[in-house]
């Protein structure tokens, strides 16, 4: 009986392996009584892969059998592959007993579709019942909907989860209809809508009463693949800017197109994932979330694609030149979290700190701007700018000859420093109380 | 010129601390007995550790302090960071000394630097919570030996208790020879004289385990190595998030567990 679960665990997680969201964040719960487990509001990653990712959930797919037929995906009907399903007790015990050992935050559910949508909704939300109701489990949990489902379906499956995702995939109506003819759009859409209104009465009613059955606490999520299908970086950015503002969602999670299924004449023939876009597109989506970005800051019309050589933030500087260069010992905070080389905690605390002194560039430096990058776009106090007269071209082959000087030291150091994992790991509230 | 010298414990240094007031003391240097070396012609003084004057001095911090910063000398202490008690003392006595709040100074090099130590600190306890690995016994109780660079296991058991309410666990800190066990009830501190498991890398006789407890650690590493993307191989970032020093007691890293 062991190996046969072996067996479906390595079937089933390779299956799942594609799907890059794996953050446990935007929820904090205590454990109830007696029962096991809660969610840290920041997320915590257990493990790293081999390829750097963070383990946070145990991420998994309840069966890679599947009834459609989408060109992007490993698990299409018309692919010989090794297929596998777990039944509703395995996927239970596996998360539990990982859970007690301190290898998960919880459990990550996606599926393929077997039967038909409502089929498989039903069995995703019979594991996450089951997980609350008999196990008092009370970890976190990620459903994917199923596109198709029951709208009675998902609203149930909404109060036993902590969050909900609608996977997009294709960014444009067009190209889906092209790469997954039986999909269709308002059936990714629908869902989405619903569980953001599920949310919304959610908290309208959570004001009003005080006990009040959660519903997806912490919020909806999506992903795109980028590369499979023709849109531009900037289409994408102004899709994602959508989600989070009109629909509120919590993350957008883009995926590198991995060519699985070369043969499929409808895909771009690539050899490798495009990683360095990938990330590109990673920066931009922090600098919306965390630097008071708009995307129409990010890319405009006449630039469609983010520039590979050098990150969102400084291509934005280098367009922006008249902006530049700001008085660390003035500027406010919006204007210091757009200088390349500042970060949100370098920011704050440029903030915090003037109020006592004037600062210098050994401050900045101590206290962890990168002055390297940050040289040419601020003065202060003794340190005047750099180059302030060269043209952007100039300015740009300049600091990109510099880093790369750099690189070549330090390795490709470039594209983890806004590695999507990057979850700060969580710290316990009340750190001292040995009970 | 004076060298003061106390115990190493947190309370000893705040003894000192409170004994600087009392007898107008300015020392040069805050030394651990175990670490003092005579230095000619240096006056030297014992402080004893004192519960009482050590409360004291922790009271009166805690009113003067943001809340943020409530828990920045003890974490920044546990740091064990060459000169930290004289750094911690200069802070200390510029909170007491000054009439409005001075902890967002970066520009002072104290300040900052105290203030990255405890990053650096909570860095560590956070790192706990992410890679602890309990081991069921056949008696029912979880068991992870640790061994982190500070001693901050007790930041952690809150988080433990709240998160693992109806198991009992022990997580045992083998550099430092103590640990905590939790009965269901109660955390107690605990000091195992004798051991079922190896000190080096924690891992409990195979007799004394759960009969299930080595399928879930063959499962667990079979998803590790199954969830991988081999394209997307980057070992560097695997090894800056996961420091290798952990590496010996998480099993989906360990060679000795084969499918
Ligand atoms: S429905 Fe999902 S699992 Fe099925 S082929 Fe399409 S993307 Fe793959």
């Amino acid at each position: 009986m062991h190996e046969k679960v072996q067996k479906k665990l390595k079937i089933l997680a390779d299956a799942a392996k594609y799907d890059v969201s794996c953050s446990s964040s935007g929820n904090s719960r205590s454990n109830s009584r007696g029962g096991i487990g809660n969610a840290v509001a920041a997320g915590i990653c257990h493990s790293f892969t081999d390829d750097g990712r963070c383990i946070s959930l145990f991420k998994i797919l309840m069966t890679n059998h599947c009834i459609y037929d989408c060109a992007y995906c490993i698990n299409r009907r018309t692919n010989d592959r090794a297929r596998a399903t777990f039944t509703v007790q395995e996927i239970v015990d596996l998360t539990i007993n990982f859970y007690r050992r301190n290898y998960i935050e919880g459990l990550f559910l996606s599926s393929g579709v077997i039967k038909n949508p409502d089929y498989t909704m039903e069995r995703l939300m019979l594991v996450a019942k089951k997980l609350r109701l008999e196990e008092r489990f009370n970890g976190y949990i990620h459903m994917k909907a199923i596109p198709g489902a029951s709208q009675e379906l998902i609203q149930n499956a909404g109060y036993y989860v902590d969050r909900m995702s609608v996977n997009i995939e294709i960014p444009t109506e067009q190209q889906l209809e092209k790469l997954a003819p039986e999909k269709n759009y308002p059936s990714i859409i629908r869902p989405m809508n619903q569980i953001s209104e599920g949310i919304l009465a959610y908290k309208e009613e959570r004001r009003k009463y005080r006990r009040v059955r959660k519903f997806t606490p912490a919020g909806q999520s999506t992903q795109l693949i980028v590369g499979a299908s023709p849109e531009s970086d900037r289409q994408i950015l102004q899709l994602s800017s959508n989600f989070y503002h009109q629909q509120q969602l919590k993350r957008v999670y883009y995926s590198g197109y991995l060519p699985v299924n070369t043969y499929d004449q409808r895909l771009p023939a690539i050899q490798s994932p495009p990683l360095v876009r990938e990330n590109r597109l990673y920066q931009s989506d922090w600098l919306m979330r965390f630097y008071e970005f708009s995307a129409d800051e990010i890319l405009t019309s006449d630039q469609p694609f983010l520039d590979l050589d050098v990150d969102p933030k400084l291509a934005y500087a280098l367009r922006n030149l008249h902006l530049f260069p700001i008085d660390i010992n003035r500027a406010d905070y919006h204007m210091l979290l757009r200088v390349p080389g500042i970060g949100v905690q370098s920011a704050k605390m440029i903030v915090d700190a003037r109020r006592f002194r004037r600062l210098t560039s050994y401050h900045l430096k101590k206290i962890g701007v990168v002055l390297k990058r940050a040289q040419y776009f601020i003065t202060c106090n003794e340190l005047a700018p750099r180059m302030t007269d060269w043209e952007p071209q100039r300015l740009k082959s300049h600091i990109v000859a510099a880093s790369q000087m750099k690189r070549r030291k330090a390795g490709d150091t470039q594209l983890m420093l806004f590695h999507p994992t990057m979850n700060s790991p969580a710290i316990p509230k009340q750190l001292h109380s040995k009970n | 010129m004076a060298y003061l010298i106390y115990d190493g414990s947190f309370e000893g240094f705040l003894s000192v601390v409170f004994q600087c007031y009392q007898q107008k003391l300015s020392p040069t240097n805050i030394c651990k007995e175990s670490d003092f070396q005579e230095v000619l012609f240096a006056q030297k003084q014992t402080i004893p550790s004192n519960p009482k004057q050590a409360q004291r001095v922790w009271k009166a911090l805690q009113k003067k302090l943001h809340r943020r910063n409530q828990e920045l000398p003890l974490r920044a202490f546990l740091s064990e960071h060459p000169g930290i008690e004289m750094m911690l003392y200069r802070f200390i006595r510029r909170v007491f000394d000054t009439s409005f709040s001075i902890e967002t100074d970066y520009g002072d090099s104290d300040v900052l630097q105290l203030k990255k130590l405890e990053r650096k600190v909570l860095k560590e306890t956070a790192r706990l919570l992410q890679f602890v690995r309990f081991q069921e016994t056949s008696d029912g109780i979880y068991f992870a030996p640790i061994e982190p660079e500070f001693d901050v296991l007790p930041f952690t058991l809150h988080h433990f208790k709240d998160r693992f309410a109806d198991q009992q666990w022990l997580i045992y800190d083998l550099r430092r020879d103590y640990g905590f066990y939790y009965n269901l009830k109660t955390v107690d501190e605990v000091t195992l004289s004798e051991k079922a498991f190896s000190t080096i890398d924690g891992k409990v006789n195979t007799n004394l385990l759960e009969e299930k407890e080595v399928h879930y650690q063959k499962l667990w590493k079979n998803y590790f190595d199954s969830i991988n993307i081999k394209e997307r191989k980057n070992l560097k970032v695997q090894r800056q998030y996961m420091p290798q020093r952990y590496w010996k007691f998480l099993p989906e890293k360990s060679p000795r567990i084969k499918d």
